[in-house]
């Protein structure tokens, strides 16, 4: 299913990172960052709610809003019952939805904000995301100190929070279109190769996008995926071409960008919900107002399984979102 | 895509874990673990005139304290990233995985927390040992009478 949009534009955007991302290669585009992971609390799961509540704070400095203009709060985490988001609204005091499609999730709460604004039942509203690489790591998988060895094609959880405002004033960045995207399950049950897991669901959602919008791949400057990760971007390739006969022209992979893969152990790159808008946010809007890019497609992609569906040997299915952006200069 | 073709494309792409190289790290790094509680071994039954048995058991307690300490002082998840097996099979890893459970979950409580998430790593080694003890005594019963 594809929306086309005419009148809504993304106002601003802000992003809080933590130490593995600011130590990354696009360090000097992200507004705030922490040289630790406890930012001042006292567990990770409120340390992922403050970098998340920055964020937002952040958003409103920048495009000097109060928080009672903006009309919605739209956010979504990995934490269980996404308690990140949800506390963090409770400190906001505006209407809210909590959403989830795991990594997807930025792209899905873009995609809900602009079909309200399209629509005229909203003029702007915040969507937001956070990961906290050790919140998750507890929550999915072994406890942080533990450190148990992980195979190569791991991804890394981005630690960070992320906020854009989208509204109906125009402005250099237009969202132009949108794509929901299906389930996809190709029956891969290995947890630590969520690249293979998303790759069709990337893959899918693109081929609709074109094919709903009636445009050759070569239309975009730039097509994202979300965080498929240094293995999950070749399966990604290959896929495509095998699958629905287009090659991946323009392409990169966020999960790829956001890291050094060659220096930093992160394995096969970052992963999580905010892994996606910090690169986007951050580094691919700045391309943008500087014309350096035009057309940009992004497609998030999240693995839809919980630690209980893992452990069952269940397959894991897999989601992704695409929304598109232009540059209106 | 059929799913099976699809997991063969998947396959082409998954690197290969350097196993060879991860066992010789293992083999000499578990190995330099095993010298050292050899020489705790040999240097309490000296010094402190005890039976080697009793030796066995202070050599034990002395590497869980060193793993459970170095676990607190938090580099010891990057040397077990690297020396995998050769750290965590081990005490230092059994020590090892009760304490960072501990030290993820103390902020839940203790008894909510402590004391119901520290043996999330360690519990399966514990319950599965016994297990096996108790299946392979009862093997040594039948094979060798329990003389031995």
């Amino acid at each position: 299913m594809t929306f086309k949009y005419n009148n809504v534009y993304i106002s601003e955007a802000a992003t809080v990172v933590g130490p593995y991302e600011f130590n990354g290669p696009l360090s000097k585009y992200y507004d705030k960052h922490y040289k630790e992971f406890y930012f001042g609390k006292k567990t990770w799961e409120e340390a992922e709610v403050h970098i998340l509540k920055e964020s937002v704070e952040l958003l409103l400095k920048k495009s000097k809003k109060e928080i009672n203009n903006i009309d919605l709060f739209i956010s979504g985490d990995l934490m269980n019952q996404i308690t990140s988001s949800s506390f963090t609204a409770s400190y906001l005091h505006i209407p809210y939805l909590g959403i989830f499609s795991a990594c997807a999730s930025s792209v899905e709460g873009l995609i809900i904000g602009s079909n309200m604004i399209e629509n005229n039942q909203i003029k702007n509203c915040i969507c937001s995301v956070s990961s906290h690489n050790n919140a998750a790591e507890k929550q999915f998988r072994y406890p942080v100190e533990y450190g148990g060895p992980k195979p190569k094609t791991t991804t890394f959880t981005v630690t960070g929070g992320a906020s854009v405002l989208i509204s109906s004033e125009k402005s250099k960045i237009k969202i132009e279109s949108a794509t929901i995207g299906t389930v996809q399950d190709k029956g891969i049950k290995n947890v630590f190769a969520m690249g293979a897991v998303m790759a069709p669901a990337f893959a899918d959602t693109l081929y609709r996008h074109l094919k709903d919008m009636n445009r050759d791949i070569s239309y975009y400057d730039l097509i994202l995926s979300g965080d498929l990760g240094k293995y999950g971007k070749d399966i990604a390739k290959e896929y495509m071409k095998k699958a629905y006969n287009i090659n991946l022209i323009n392409y990169d992979d966020t999960a790829c960008m956001i890291y050094d893969l060659d220096k930093q152990p992160v394995y096969s790159g970052g992963s999580g919900p905010a892994c996606a808008p910090l690169v986007t946010y951050a580094y691919i809007f700045r391309l943008m107002k500087e014309r350096r890019l035009k057309k940009v497609l992004l497609i998030a992609t999240g693995s839809l399984h919980s630690t209980t569906t893992v452990n069952e040997k269940r397959t894991i299915p897999s989601i992704a979102h695409a929304i598109s952006l232009e540059a209106t200069i | 895509m059929k799913n099976e073709e699809y997991q063969k494309l998947v396959k082409k792409y998954t690197p290969k874990e350097s196993r060879l190289f991860n066992g010789i790290v293992a083999f000499i790094i578990g190995g330099i673990i095993g010298v050292l509680g050899q020489f705790l071994i040999e240097f309490y039954s000296k010094y402190l005139e005890i039976s080697t048995k009793d030796a066995g058991t202070f050599m034990i307690i002395t590497l869980i304290f060193i793993g459970c300490l170095l676990t607190c002082f938090g580099f010891f998840d990057k040397w077990v990233n690297f020396a995998k097996a050769g750290l965590f099979i081990p005490i230092t890893g059994f020590a090892h995985s009760m304490m960072s459970a501990a030290l993820d979950y103390k902020k839940e409580g203790l008894v909510t927390g402590i004391g119901a998430s520290m043996l999330k790593l360690a519990g399966s080694v514990i319950i599965f040992g016994v297990v096996s003890a108790y299946v392979f005594g009862i093997i040594r019963l039948l094979l060798f009478g329990g003389n031995i």
